[in-house]
């Protein structure tokens, strides 16, 4: 028996003049995520259920970007995605350009525990949908105000939404993050928002699981897949750990971050919190990311190395912390 | 500058049955393959541009399950997949749900060097390809006797096609591969023909890159997405070395198997052989898969855990094999 541990987050990168009382309401849905977590934690949930049903309420509320309140295509539609993994078994399953599908994370764990696959997608992934009757909503649900607002920003600042690769020719004018003003992913930090969320467990039995979900880039093209849905990038829990990633898609994909941390742990014994900043620091180039992760012994770390990452994490110890900045 | 070298898949997992004319013809095309590989190499190609262009070689021939000759959806049309990545700066573009693009490895490449993201998907990718001006045809291209009568078998097999899960309740029937007859992902080795293809190559300055592409699963549902796109799982470059898998994708997946090869020759510092054999070894559960890779250093290697994979590998000093057994 371990003590269990949770940590949630709400996406890495954030606009530090982002006003006070939007900060607020997002460290009031990271502790409201938290203590749903915890209390099915206490009840002996297993630690796939808990990340599940975690995300769940991240999805539901508008504030992050995921399920309703997604970020927006370039054409004003959402297309959704989100992966799970149980570290029991590194059994996996996952989703992407999901458009009607109210709780994607959930549409992700049918995919793992009910369909022969692993990965489905856009109209295979809508029909999975339907067969499995889950709950499905027309467009306009998932669609905020703000994120209208967003988009046509990001569009008038004309901006290439990039997902940020090493800069090839043509391409000079993105660079990477550390010029003012801050910019994530070619877009300004204002209206790059990535919030993407995601989820990871270790339960009092040291099972470890993860699960992230996102709308992904604003403005984005039709068809675009991030790191959020993939294996080993944005999701990834083996019987070591549990990690969820989220900041710029290219950085953490070709970094392959969620598996870097499991490897760094088994590979080089390295403890969590060490394996957390050893690939935070090397595995990112110049791109900017942060993930959260869990440990079989009951352990919960993070890392980022851009400005901000909205996170919460507990432990059965007591410990709970909620938070925004370094 | 080291010496160069190549290795090509057509998959792994070959019915021990295949007629010897069969066995023959596929491994005339390996051998074409490597020669126009060599070709290429010998006048200073670099790596990402060799592996490419073997590739569309391979999705061109009808033989294996790519491009031309894919596995057939349920529907019996063709939803066709691919990834490259350059070990140089770890760039990578993926492609998922094609059905008009005759070379799925170009539109992957285009996708790194031409767009704002990393991988675009079903209609998405489609538009991005009549934007870029890539060959395109009809389905019927794509689609051959051989398929459609494949295609037949597997229904009527009545085989849930699988992408070989650790077993749940409902799915006893699908075991590990070590019953006979012999099955991969549910169906029986006869139908089941993998053949994703791919290459891997260090070129005479030392730069690995690598390229997987496939049609995917037989009777594989609509939306369906497998380890070849995915990078980290069916494809890997780095500076240290290149990979391409095939075989189980969910297997592939949860493996995150080709960055496995280059994480244990960083992290335990593994000779290539080392590392491929480690991976094939300890990270495949139950699941059946191989791998080709190349090293910066010029050495070869491949590995496979099932019966057989069509392969072939080339370096400069001479040396050439093409094999389909142990």
């Amino acid at each position: 028996m371990v003590g269990w541990a949770i940590a949630v987050h709400g996406g890495a990168g954030v606009d530090p003049n982002l006003p006070t009382e939007r900060q607020e309401q997002a460290k009031q849905l990271l502790t409201r995520c938290l203590n749903l977590g915890i209390s099915a934690l206490r009840s002996s949930a297993s630690a796939i259920d808990v990340v599940e049903l975690v995300v769940r309420e991240l999805e539901t509320d508008p504030i992050f970007n995921s399920g309703r309140g997604s970020a927006l295509t370039e054409k004003g539609t959402v297309e959704m995605e989100a992966s799970i993994m149980d570290g029991v078994g590194r059994r996996c399953g996952a989703v992407s350009g999901l458009s009607t599908v109210k709780n994607p994370v959930s549409l992700a764990r049918l995919v793992m525990d009910k369909s022969p696959h692993s990965y489905l997608a856009f109209s295979g992934a809508e029909d999975f949908a339907k067969q499995m009757g889950v709950e499905r909503e027309e467009n306009d649900y998932f669609v905020t105000e703000d994120n209208v607002g967003m988009l046509k920003v990001a569009k008038e600042a004309n901006s290439i939404v990039f997902d940020y690769r090493i800069p090839t020719t043509g391409y000079e004018s993105c660079g990477a993050g550390v010029e003012s003003p801050i910019r994530m992913n070619g877009l300004p930090i204002s209206v790059y928002a990535p919030e993407t969320v995601g989820c990871v467990v270790v339960d009092s039995q040291g099972r470890c699981a993860a699960a992230t979900s996102t709308g992904g880039l604003m403005n984005k093209r039709i068809g675009r897949i991030g790191d959020s849905p993939l294996i080993g990038a944005g999701t990834y829990a083996c019987d070591v750990c549990g990690v969820s990633c989220t900041g710029e898609g290219e950085a953490i994909i070709r970094g392959t971050l969620a598996r870097e941390v499991a490897a760094v742990m088994e590979y080089k014994g390295l403890a969590l919190q060490e394996a957390v900043d050893f690939v935070i620091k090397e595995r990112l180039d110049e791109g900017q990311a942060g993930l959260i992760a869990v440990s079989k012994t009951g352990e919960v770390a993070y890392g980022f190395n851009c400005v901000g990452m909205f996170r919460g994490c507990a432990t059965e110890d007591g410990f709970m912390e909620v938070g925004i900045w370094e």
